[in-house]
């Protein structure tokens, strides 16, 4: 297992995280920006995770827990607020949530 | 294990407000007028923390297996923290009343916010610091929305959460990077190796993409574009709370991880970082509210430009700069508390008597309101004697000793653009006749909370050096 370098999966999860940058700024459905959002913290994860297994070190592995748990936090909170916007206005897109004009 | 009683006392604060947020949960489901009780038991709360707190400002301690510190800078901050939450509080009762929308969350989402910002000022490990940032933020997404049948509060909470969340994609992605590269998430490893990881281009990235999600949290300039929306749209109560102690959390957590260069004089790479930031949203705040009649918008910008007259103090980095931007924080969240204290009590029900032509003649119908509403802008403005001016002072004091005299001199101009339209307010209060009908409704609780602020800042005006010689004595040491 070891043979795969680090600098792979550091690529993966630079990856992710551009995937992630791109999706929040380009999409328009509130449930997809959600999801770009989570696959940021998920690549963050993936980088704990790979520098934790690398340098022996536990600790990394124990705060992917910890992003884990704040990330289901934050999905039950996101996915609350994203209904109560459902409710008032039959809509999801971005666009369209702008009652706010300067 | 803990051998001294200093370590428990000082260890209270976080216990009080842990056992307090439980506590108000079994309140609030077991008991029907939980309206009543709950304000009191979280200002008894908040009271007793911020008193401990600052009680135990001489003797700093590492608590909970040195994951978080006590005493010290982070005991003046848990002081504003609770002073201002308290403050907000005390505002709420009447307002929620106003509007007749009172959810049971409101006060124990207010108790956990403050135990997150707790956790983010004394942060010793960058674990601390992430989970504090959270517990504060999703709380205020839940707090910016709680009125949840309005539209405008559903679009300020989803503004906020989708920002605050990508922001947090940044912050957690940063800490990976100087986890990885510096085999450790103790804050004093990281800080005592600086001048050796800073050398790695890794952690230099890793640094960039924790500020840049900092940046966001603190409303500067590139980073700012839930601001106004996010201000507008919230309760007016829960927007003094996030636009003054979350504000003040997402500085110590600055103050925290470039303790290296405050301290220790390791080289400032990141000047050009912060100079920018300051520069840009001093102007921009600055120029922009000069456009706007909403004065909760008004209010929402000027916070904008209060952010970069604050970042001039990290692009400075220096002691005098650091203990600057801590007095810039007390008298910037009192400050503001009170302004956003008397909008709450002129505001009428659904969003209306918001826009500045709702001051016109409040000099003569309330001169109580208008001359604290005066107070605050001409502090805000940073007029002397107020601690408005002793706060942007300190800061450009900090930064000519930086060498950073232009940023000084931006950080004067756009005071000086700023005035116009604080002083517009003032104008309108005492000089214009009303064109409308104005109920405001009589507010005791929340007029006693404008006047404790009011008294605060005036007190930090009359005698800044006592509080600036008490942060300087805490960060030296």
């Amino acid at each position: 297992m070891t043979s795969i370098p680090m600098e792979y999966y550091l690529v993966l999860s630079g990856f992710m995280f551009s995937v992630g940058i791109v999706g929040v700024l380009i999409r328009r459905n509130a449930i997809v920006v959600f999801m770009s959002i989570e696959l940021m913290l998920n690549s963050a994860n993936l980088t704990l995770v790979t520098f934790s297994s690398y340098l022996g070190n536990v600790t990394g592995q124990v705060f992917v827990f910890f992003v884990m748990t704040v990330a289901a936090a934050e999905a039950a909170v996101g996915l609350a607020i994203i209904i109560a916007i459902f409710r008032n206005k039959l809509t999801v897109d971005i666009d369209k949530i702008n009652i706010f004009k300067w | 294990m803990y051998q001294n009683s200093t370590e428990i006392f000082q260890m209270m604060p976080f216990i009080i407000i842990g056992a307090g947020i439980l506590l108000s949960i079994a309140v609030e489901m077991s008991i029907k007028k939980s309206e009543l009780i709950l304000p009191w038991f979280s200002i008894l709360i908040f009271a007793v923390s911020a008193v401990i707190s600052i009680a135990g400002i001489q003797q700093e301690s590492v608590l909970f297996g040195g994951m978080i510190a006590a005493g010290g800078k982070a005991a003046i901050f848990n002081f504003i923290f609770n002073v201002g939450a308290a403050l907000v509080v005390l505002n709420s009762v009447d307002y929620i009343k106003k509007y007749g929308t009172y959810y049971g969350e409101y006060y124990i989402l207010v108790q956990s916010s403050v135990l997150g910002m707790m956790m983010m000022s004394g942060a010793k490990d960058i674990i601390m610091i992430f989970m504090g940032l959270e517990l504060m933020s999703i709380c205020f997404y839940v707090l910016a929305g709680i009125n949840r049948k309005k539209f405008s509060a559903n679009e300020a909470s989803m503004k906020y959460f989708l920002l605050g969340a990508f922001a947090t994609g940044f912050v957690i992605y940063g800490i990976a990077l100087i986890y990885g590269t510096s085999a450790t998430t103790k804050i004093d490893d990281i800080i005592s190796g600086f001048n050796r990881l800073i050398t790695n281009p890794l952690f230099v990235a890793g640094f960039i993409f924790l500020l840049i999600g900092f940046s966001f949290k603190i409303a500067a300039f590139p980073f700012h574009m839930w601001v106004p929306d996010v201000y507008q749209g919230s309760a007016t109560t829960v927007t003094g709370l996030m636009s003054t102690t979350g504000k003040t959390a997402a500085f110590s957590v600055f103050i925290i991880i470039l303790a290296a260069i405050f301290s220790t004089h390791s080289i400032n790479k990141f000047t050009p970082y912060f100079a920018a930031i300051a520069s840009l949203s001093m102007l921009y705040g600055s120029i922009v509210a000069i456009s706007q009649d909403n004065v909760k918008r008004m209010l929402a910008y000027s916070s904008i430009a209060h952010a970069g007259y604050m970042a001039i103090g990290l692009a400075a980095g220096n002691i005098s700069s650091e203990s600057g931007i801590i007095f810039y924080l007390a008298a910037y969240t009192f400050m503001n508390i009170g302004a956003f204290g008397i909008v709450s009590i002129i505001e009428g029900e659904n969003d209306t008597q918001l826009g500045i032509s709702s001051y016109a003649g409040l000099g003569n119908r309330n001169p109580v309101l208008a001359a604290f509403m005066a107070l605050f802008m001409f502090a805000l403005a940073g007029i002397p004697p107020l601690a408005g001016f002793f706060g942007k002072y300190y800061v450009f004091i900090g930064a000519i000793e930086g060498g950073l005299t232009w940023l000084a001199v931006i950080g004067v101009i756009s005071s000086v653009i700023s005035v116009y339209f604080y002083l517009r307010v003032v104008v309108y209060m005492y000089f214009r006749e009303p064109q409308e009908e104005i109920k405001i409704y009589s507010d005791n609780l929340s007029l006693s909370a404008v006047v404790v602020s009011g008294l605060l800042v005036i007190i930090f005006g009359l005698f800044p050096d006592t509080l600036l010689n008490l942060i300087t004595s805490a960060l030296i040491r």
